[in-house]
């Protein structure tokens, strides 16, 4: 190669990188598009399943009695044909199995991107990036570290700070949602899972490649921002209204 | 106009290296971003130092040669190639900082020029399609859509630049890859090698070291040829429908 510069003449050595040759025997499951896939379905499933949770906890809304008797129906869903908590644990392992193959891919994609760019540059603008997007790797890790903490507090450990020990779903709710700094914690996680749907919801249908056109994708775009508020949104209203006192014990 | 220039100096691909400062007087607004330069090297070489390497063939908008990053941005604050952006678009006093794309997948040959070598593999790769030559056949034996033909031809403006890769936060080539798994797709001539194409393509893209696509849509923002973010739900579909067919 040479380049006439300013009446200079260059010679420009041609680098030999023995990775610079064409792939044999491609295969499309082996490929980042497909990692992608999997995140866009391992995503889905995570987005039935918190709009189910979010039903479930509205129900705080109808009293103590109601709310019990839906945590109690959880347990006893599909029986006799299915064991005492047998629903519960087929959700569970669907839930855990989306989660590995979702954080799996995420950090194969994130360790990926940063390879792709070793020197960065010394000034960089984020021209048609929205925010949400650019959150979705540490939201990411922070919705994980509160799936964890959020497990502890309600499901594994129920550890009721203010109103002692105790095995009622409704009162170790409100309970904890009467302690200030828990209500913020669990604020916190539902921005952040309101900006990781914002995006993430309209990523995965362009993963699917269900946005083949301006008209899905703005579809998609707009679909992705009202679920995102539907959901952190509703989230939100129950910890919100013990802290304001419309649900009591 | 005055300007300080902040540039990306390296005098190999093997050598590490640095910013420099310089200050260019007499730029009239007239002048594209690349003529700046040309008046910036010509002082430089009165001074007897080594001119700045950059890349520019056609300096039309339509070759896909030039390709800097400027305040940021790639090709600058406008909608276009580096070659028709104007000085109109800074200020007087102003402090332009200008990169090479920064891609592992374009190693920096020198300065601000990129070895962009890895998009000639990718097409290598899967972005043609085999034809018998000799005895060319009657063009309207094989009718093909309007609708078809125009979102063909729409992004077969793709030019090759790299913008959409130096504009990745990921790195990734998608834009560049669906423009032309798009544009060979919409077409009956596309056909035959639809599901190879998509899966060899993307295999070397992934071989080359680009990074996966989050749709975060900088790719199309940087584009100067505004190819839509849908090639790249194009390419995905293309890819998961090779999949179903075995690939």
């Amino acid at each position: 190669m040479c380049l006439v510069l300013g009446g200079a003449t260059v010679q420009l050595v041609a680098i030999h990188n023995p990775e610079r040759t064409l792939v044999k025997g491609a295969q499309a499951t082996k490929s980042t598009v497909f990692l992608k896939i999997l995140m866009a379905v391992s995503g889905a499933v995570f987005i039935g399943f918190t709009l189910l949770h979010m039903y479930g906890n509205l129900k705080a809304f109808s009293g103590h009695d109601k709310f019990n008797e839906y945590a109690h129906h959880l347990r006893i869903l599909g029986e006799p044909m299915l064991p005492h908590e047998g629903a519960l644990w087929i959700i569970r392992a669907v839930l855990l199995l989306s989660l590995v193959v979702h954080v799996y891919a995420a950090t194969k994609l994130w360790r990926r991107a940063k390879n792709a760019r070793t020197v960065r540059y010394q000034v960089k603008k984020h021209t048609g990036a929205i925010f949400a997007s650019r959150l979705m790797r540490w939201g990411g890790v922070t919705l994980l570290l509160f799936i964890i903490w959020h497990l502890l507090n309600f499901t594994v450990g129920k550890v009721n700070v203010s109103g002692g020990a105790t095995n009622d779903p409704y009162n170790l709710l409100v309970d904890t949602f009467d302690t200030w700094w828990l209500t913020i914690i669990y604020l916190v996680a539902m921005a952040a899972l309101g900006a990781h749907l914002h995006h993430g919801v309209w990523s995965a249908t362009q993963t699917l490649g269900l946005t083949g056109s301006e008209r899905t994708r703005k579809l998609a775009k707009r679909s992705a921002f009202g679920l995102a508020v539907l959901i952190s949104g509703g989230f939100s209203l129950v910890p919100l209204s013990v802290l304001f006192g419309i649900i009591e014990k | 106009m005055k300007l300080t220039l902040k540039i990306w100096r390296q005098p190999d691909a093997s050598t590490a290296g640095k910013m420099h400062t310089y200050d260019v007087d007499d730029v009239s607004a007239d002048m594209s971003f690349l003529e700046m330069l040309d008046v910036l090297n010509e002082q430089l070489n009165a001074r007897g130092e080594e001119p700045i390497a950059f890349d520019s063939d056609c300096r039309e908008g339509i070759c896909g040669m030039c390709g800097l990053m400027i305040n940021g941005e790639a090709h600058g604050p406008v909608t276009t190639t580096t070659c028709q952006l104007h000085m109109r678009s800074f200020v007087d006093g102003e402090t332009i900082t200008i990169e090479p794309w920064r891609s592992d997948a374009f190693p920096v040959l020198k300065d601000l020029v990129v070895d962009r070598g890895s998009f000639d593999r990718i097409i290598q790769a899967g972005g043609y399609i085999s034809v018998n030559t000799g005895s060319a056949p009657e063009a309207h034996s094989v009718p093909v859509p309007r609708d078809n033909a125009v979102r063909a031809f729409n992004v077969a403006t793709c030019i090759g630049c790299g913008a959409c890769v130096a504009a990745c936060p990921n790195g990734s080539a998608s834009l560049f890859m669906g423009a032309k798994i798009t544009h060979l797709g919409e077409l009956p001539q596309g056909q035959p090698e639809r599901d190879s194409r998509v899966t060899n393509m993307v295999a070397q893209h992934d071989h080359e070291g680009f990074g996966g696509c989050t749709n975060i849509g900088a790719c199309s923002a940087a584009c100067p040829k505004e190819i839509p973010l849908d090639v790249i739900s194009q390419l995905n579909k293309d890819l998961r429908t090779a999949i179903k067919h075995g690939h």
